[in-house]
C-alpha cells in the first residue's frame, strides 16, 4: 500500500504547489510571450508584408464571420481526411506486418525510407503528371509525407518488442496470434502512436504544399490570394488557423491513444 | 559434504532429465557442452556457475525456449520439444506488462490457456495474496517496487500450477534487503507447494541459503564440475541458517572451488 499512497501524496503535493508554476499556466504563458512578441514585431514593424498579432485575430475573426474560413476548411479537410484515414490504415498495417516478417520488410521498408528522406515540393511535378491536378493528386501528396513515418515507425515499434515478454508470452505456450494481439501489438503501441502523431503533423504540411503548389484551393487559397493582393492579414490568419487545427488534431490523438490504449497512464496521470 | 541419505537411498522421482545436452549458438559461441544432469521432484536444485557460463541457456533449453544443439530434456519422462503446461518461467527482468494491472499480470497464463475471467481471477486472487500484494490488484507494475514487481512475476507463474518452476536469476535486480527476505519465502513456498524448482543464480549464499541441490558450472563452454548437496537444517529460524556451520562451510568450498574459474 505503501508505493501507492505515496504516489498519490506526491500527486496531491503537486496540487498545492505555487499557481504560477502549474503546467497549464506555464503553457499559457509560453503561447502569450510567443504573442506578445509577434504584436511587437508587427508594430516595429519588420515588414509591411508583417501584421501585428491582433491585426491578425481581427482578419481572423472576420473569415470565421463570413463564413469564407469554413469554406475554406472544408475544402482543405477533404484530400487531408482521406489521405490521412489511408495513411494510417493502410500504414499501420504495412508497419505492422513488416515488423512481423522479416521477407515483407526486406521487399517494402527501403521504399519507405526513401520516401521519407525524398524533398516532397520537388516530387509534386511528378505527382501531378501521374495523378492531374485534382482531389486525387492532393490526396497522394498527403500520402506521400503522412505514410512513411507512419510505417517506419510502427516497423520499428514491432521489432522493439521486449524479447523477455515474447519469451513470457511463449513460456505459456500462448498461439501466435495470441502473442500478436496480446502482447506485441499492446507494447508496440506508444511507437506507433508517436508515428501517427508525425505523419498526422507531416499531413498538415502535405496538404498545404499541395494547394500551394498543384492549385489553389482551400486554406493554400486563402493564402496565395491575399498574399497576390496585399491582404497580409488575412494570408497570415489562413496559417494561423491551419497550425491551430493541425495542433488541436494531434492533441486529439494523444488523447484517444491514453483513453483507449494506456490504462498505466491514466492511472498515474 | 555429507549427502542426505534419503537422496540416495530412495532415489525421490526424477522431474526433469538433461541428457548430453550441448549449444553453440550462430557464430559459434559454445555454450554448453555434453551436459546431463536429473532435477529430482519436490526439491529445488539451484544451477551456479561464473558468469556467462550457460547456466541461463541450459534454463531455456529445459524452458523449451532454445532449442539444443545436440542432446534432450526429458520433462515428466517426456521430451521436450518446446514449453509445456508442467513448466513455469520467472524472468531475471520479470517481463511484467506494463499495460496491464498486478491481476491481469498473474492471471496472464491462464488468460492465455483460455481460462475464463471470473476463474482465472479467483485463482489469481489466492496467488496475489500468498505473494504478499493484498491491495495492489488494480495497480500498474510502474507503481511497484522491484521486488513487489518480482512478487507478480512469482505469482503468475504459481497461478498456472506447473510442477516445475524455472527460476531464471529472479533476485538479481532486487535490492539486498528485499533478497533475503525473498529467499526466505521461497524456503517456505518450497516446503508447502510441493513442486520442482530449478533455480539459477551468481550468488553463492543465496544458492546455498536456498537449495537442496546445487550444480556447479564450469565457465564456457559449461560442463558440470561438481554437484554439491548441502547439509543443512532447513527446519530452524531461517536467521539461524546463515550462522550455522554447515552453511559457511558449503559457501566457502564452493568459493574455492569457483575461484579457479577467475584466473
Amino acid at each position: 500500500m505503501a508505493t501507492i499512497a505515496e504516489a498519490s501524496a506526491a500527486r496531491q503535493g503537486g496540487g498545492t504547489r505555487p499557481i504560477l508554476a502549474h503546467p497549464l499556466v506555464l503553457r499559457l504563458a509560453s503561447v502569450a510571450v510567443v504573442c506578445a512578441a509577434w504584436e511587437y514585431a508587427g508594430r516595429v514593424p519588420i515588414s509591411p508584408a508583417f501584421p501585428t498579432f491582433l491585426e491578425t485575430m481581427a482578419a481572423l475573426f472576420d473569415m470565421i464571420r463570413d463564413g469564407s474560413l469554413g469554406k475554406a476548411f472544408a475544402v482543405t479537410l477533404e484530400p487531408l481526411v482521406i489521405g490521412l484515414a489511408a495513411s494510417v490504415i493502410a500504414g499501420v498495417g504495412l508497419g505492422v506486418l513488416m515488423g512481423l516478417n522479416r521477407f515483407a520488410e526486406w521487399l517494402g521498408a527501403p521504399l519507405f525510407i526513401i520516401a521519407q528522406a525524398a524533398p516532397m515540393a520537388a516530387l509534386i511535378p511528378i505527382i501531378t503528371f501521374a495523378y492531374g491536378i485534382g482531389l486525387l493528386a492532393k490526396v497522394v501528396t498527403v500520402c506521400m509525407m503522412a505514410m512513411p513515418v507512419i510505417v517506419l515507425n510502427s516497423l520499428n515499434a514491432i521489432r522493439h518488442t521486449p524479447t523477455s515478454l515474447i519469451e513470457m508470452g511463449r513460456s505459456f505456450q500462448a498461439s501466435r496470434l495470441n502473442l500478436i494481439a496480446k502482447i506485441i501489438l499492446p507494447s508496440a503501441a506508444p511507437v506507433i502512436f508517436a508515428g501517427l502523431r508525425l505523419g498526422a503533423a507531416s499531413g498538415f504540411i502535405g496538404v498545404i504544399l499541395a494547394e500551394l503548389l498543384i492549385t489553389p484551393t482551400g486554406i493554400g487559397d486563402i493564402i496565395t490570394y491575399n498574399q497576390s493582393i496585399a491582404e497580409y492579414p488575412k494570408m497570415y490568419a489562413a496559417i494561423f488557423a491551419i497550425i491551430a487545427v493541425s495542433v488541436l488534431f494531434i492533441e486529439a490523438l494523444e488523447w484517444i491513444e491514453l483513453t483507449l490504449f494506456r490504462p498505466e497512464k491514466r492511472a498515474s496521470a | 559434504m555429507t549427502a542426505r541419505a534419503e537422496h540416495y537411498a530412495s532415489p525421490s522421482r526424477v522431474a526433469v532429465e538433461v541428457r548430453g545436452v550441448s549449444k553453440i549458438y550462430d557464430g559459434g559461441v559454445e555454450a554448453l557442452n555434453d551436459i546431463s544432469l536429473y532435477f529430482p521432484e519436490g526439491q529445488l536444485t539451484t544451477l551456479l556457475g561464473p558468469s556467462g557460463c550457460g547456466k541461463t541457456t541450459l534454463l531455456k533449453i529445459i524452458a523449451g525456449l532454445i532449442a539444443p544443439t545436440s542432446g534432450s530434456v526429458k520433462v515428466e519422462g517426456r521430451e521436450v520439444t518446446g514449453p509445456g503446461p508442467e513448466r513455469a518461467f520467472v524472468f531475471q527482468d520479470f517481463a511484467l506488462m506494463p499495460w496491464a494491472s498486478v491481476m491481469r499480470n498473474v492471471a496472464f497464463g491462464l488468460e492465455l490457456r483460455g481460462v475464463a475471467k471470473t476463474e482465472r481471477e479467483r485463482v489469481a486472487q489466492g496467488y496475489i495474496g500468498e505473494v504478499g500484494l493484498k491491495g495492489f490488484e488494480a495497480a500498474y507494475p510502474h507503481a511497484l517496487s522491484g521486488g513487489m514487481r518480482q512478487r507478480v512475476g512469482l505469482a503468475r507463474a504459481l497461478a498456472v500450477n506447473a510442477k516445475v518452476l524455472l527460476m531464471d536469476e529472479p533476485f538479481s535486480a532486487v535490492d539486498e534487503q528485499t533478497r533475503r527476505k525473498f529467499q526466505e519465502d521461497l524456503l517456505r513456498l518450497v516446503a508447502q507447494e510441493r513442486k520442482t524448482f530449478i533455480f539459477v543464480t551468481h550468488s553463492i549464499e543465496e544458492a546455498v541459503y536456498v537449495s537442496d541441490r546445487i550444480v556447479l558450472l564450469s565457465k564456457r563452454p559449461s560442463r558440470v564440475s561438481e554437484i554439491i548437496t548441502p547439509a543443512i537444517d532447513r527446519s530452524v529460524d531461517p536467521e539461524r541458517i546463515r550462522r550455522s556451520q554447515a552453511y559457511l562451510d558449503t559457501v566457502e568450498a564452493i568459493w574455492q572451488g569457483l575461484k579457479r574459474y577467475l584466473e
